[in-house]
């Protein structure tokens, strides 16, 4: 059964989450292609006919495509699935929005969040906010799924020569028109691929602080995150926010300050390798899932980090 | 314009989740129910669109068993005009199926926007909005954080991985809900019992003409891998030194 990914991209290069739901496909097996629809998107195809076991990189170039509307998306997917026994993409912001629109073309259920492949039509996902795991069985012809990204380890980037082919299947709807993006700008590394993710929680007590994150970052080429209550409080942009219903990040190293330890909260950054904890209330749950804690005033203990490192 | 809201009846979010003993599923006897989060959300915002005067009319639909009612009076509560009740004996369609069923009720009521919260609590699908615009062939958008509805068209903020982006669509459109659209407003007892007096039709899918799916097979629920507890350090440099010797992240 031949394998079709979906690319993440931003039209210029591709992005690492696609990596991720590649890793995905080489654990079910079989020949994988891999679609990259965009505008002006050839340096993103040149990127994935290097990575090596993609069998053919597909490119649908055209204005259409340029800003990943479902409504375009969708049908140009649904139009290439024959042949395919499984649909995937990553699950992020733009597999989540035009993926189930994919299987409703298709009329078949979507597997969303997919953590494990346990057989070739069986696979483990996250349900009630990561607090219980279901196995599921689709029996459906063509198996529509988004890939957890952070529960599969990257594949490599570099060594293989895929054939490019380019399509003609030009899918535009009249109903969407994009207006405007309004996308943060940072040097520092994205949140979701980042190896140490440091993030601040309510108890950061202002915007002004998270200044302190920032510097500790800087020091250790990481992302900046936050917990939601700091969202809600207005301190950053809700693009930060790791939890549930924010970002799920999997870093080697996850530094939670004033962050008290909600299961939303949990449910984004539990599977960290190494997570540590900065509180200065010995009972917050955060504890409890950090290898290491120190009850410490942060506004103490930050500045002593920064100036050890 | 008329809006109508799809609303699910989930575990209320306060609620600790239990997996049964024999893994069959997750464990909902005895437990406090709710309007799903993201559901209250949609229904918070289609009746500020309401009392703007940019909607004449509320809609809220539902589907499930008996208890469904409970959420539809709710939503009713809030501000609702009226309900619709798809009886089925299934608390768990596939989402395929309930956009299905949607859908129809979409041909019959011709609401200018739906709009539905972008994920249930419980199943964590994020897939039914989406669904139900590709059935009806409507424009769509998801994760909406603002919604501005002038003359024939909707402006829409979304909010994606790495910021935030506007969509206009032409209307009828389907809309899936954010958190930080708004806040919902405490419901008051007065309009609990304003709520009782409003309409509640009873539908069904075979009155709609959809034949629900098996949808995936649920083989087991399990808890998730719990992490072991770690040590507590006495000061950074204790810290410091065990991310650097010990964990050696550092």
């Amino acid at each position: 059964m031949s394998i079709l990914v979906i690319a993440e991209h931003d039209n210029q290069t591709l992005k690492s989450a696609t990596l991720h739901a590649l890793a995905a496909a080489t654990q079910i097996g079989g020949d994988v292609d891999l679609l990259v629809a965009g505008s002006d998107c050839q340096s993103v195809a040149a990127e994935a006919a290097a990575i090596p076991g993609v069998r053919k990189v597909l490119v649908a170039d055209a204005p259409a495509y340029g800003h990943h509307l479902a409504e375009n998306v969708s049908r140009l997917v649904a139009d290439l699935a024959e042949g395919y026994g499984y649909l995937l993409t990553p699950s992020t912001t733009t597999g989540k929005d035009f993926m189930p629109r994919v299987a409703a073309h298709l009329v078949v259920e979507q597997i969303s969040d997919v953590m494990a492949v346990v057989g070739p039509d069986t696979f483990r996902r996250p349900i009630y906010a990561g607090n219980a795991i279901a196995t599921v069985q689709s029996s459906d012809p063509i198996k529509v799924m988004t890939v957890r990204t952070t529960s599969f380890e990257a594949v490599e980037t570099s060594g293989g020569s895929a054939t490019i082919e380019s399509l003609s299947q030009v899918f535009e709807a009249s109903g969407t028109r994009f207006v405007s993006e309004a996308l943060v700008q940072s040097d520092r590394p994205e949140l979701t691929s980042a190896r140490v993710v440091i993030s601040g929680g309510r108890g950061l007590g202002s915007a002004d602080n998270f200044a302190h994150l920032y510097e500790l970052a800087d020091k250790l080429g990481a992302a900046v995150g936050a917990s939601r209550a700091a969202v809600d409080a207005g301190y950053v942009p809700n693009d930060m926010q790791v939890g549930q219903t924010g970002k799920v990040v999997a870093p080697e190293l996850y530094i939670a300050v004033g962050i008290s330890g909600a299961i939303q909260h949990l449910a984004g950054m539990k599977e960290s390798k190494v997570i540590v904890a900065i509180n200065n209330d010995p009972d917050a749950p955060i504890f409890q899932v950090a290898d290491y804690g120190l009850v410490a005033d942060l506004f103490t203990a930050l500045p002593e980090l920064i100036e050890s490192l | 314009m008329k809006v109508l809201v799809a609303v699910k009846r989930v575990i209320d979010y306060n609620v600790k989740v239990r997996v049964k003993p024999d893994h069959s599923n997750v464990d909902l006897a005895n437990v406090k129910m709710s309007i799903n989060p993201f559901c209250e959300i949609a229904v918070e915002e289609a009746v500020r669109l309401k009392e703007s005067g940019a909607a004449s009319e509320v809609v809220v639909v539902s589907i499930g068993p008996k208890s469904v009612q409970d959420q539809i009076r709710a939503a009713m509560a809030m501000g609702a005009d009226r309900g619709i009740w798809i009886e089925t004996a299934e608390t768990d369609l596939g989402a395929l199926s309930i956009a299905r069923l949607l859908a129809q009720v979409v041909r019959d009521e011709q609401p200018g926007l739906v709009l539905l919260g972008k994920q249930s609590i419980d199943s964590d699908n994020n897939q039914t909005g989406q669904m139900l615009a590709a059935m009806l062939d409507y424009p769509q958008a998801t994760f909406a954080s603002k919604l501005t509805v002038t003359g024939d068209e909707a402006e829409v903020t979304r909010e994606i991985d790495g910021g935030l982006q506007t969509l206009a669509l032409k209307l009828p459109a389907v809309v899936t809900t954010d958190l930080r659209l708004n806040e919902p407003r405490y419901i008051k007892l007065p309009d609990i019992m304003k709520a009782k007096r409003k309409p509640l039709a009873q539908t069904s899918p075979e009155t709609l003409g959809v034949t629900p799916s098996a949808g995936l097979k649920l083989l087991s629920v399990e808890p998730p891998a719990e992490r072991q507890g770690g040590v507590m350090v006495e000061s950074v440099a204790a810290l410091v030194d065990a991310l650097k010797n010990q964990a050696r992240v550092l």
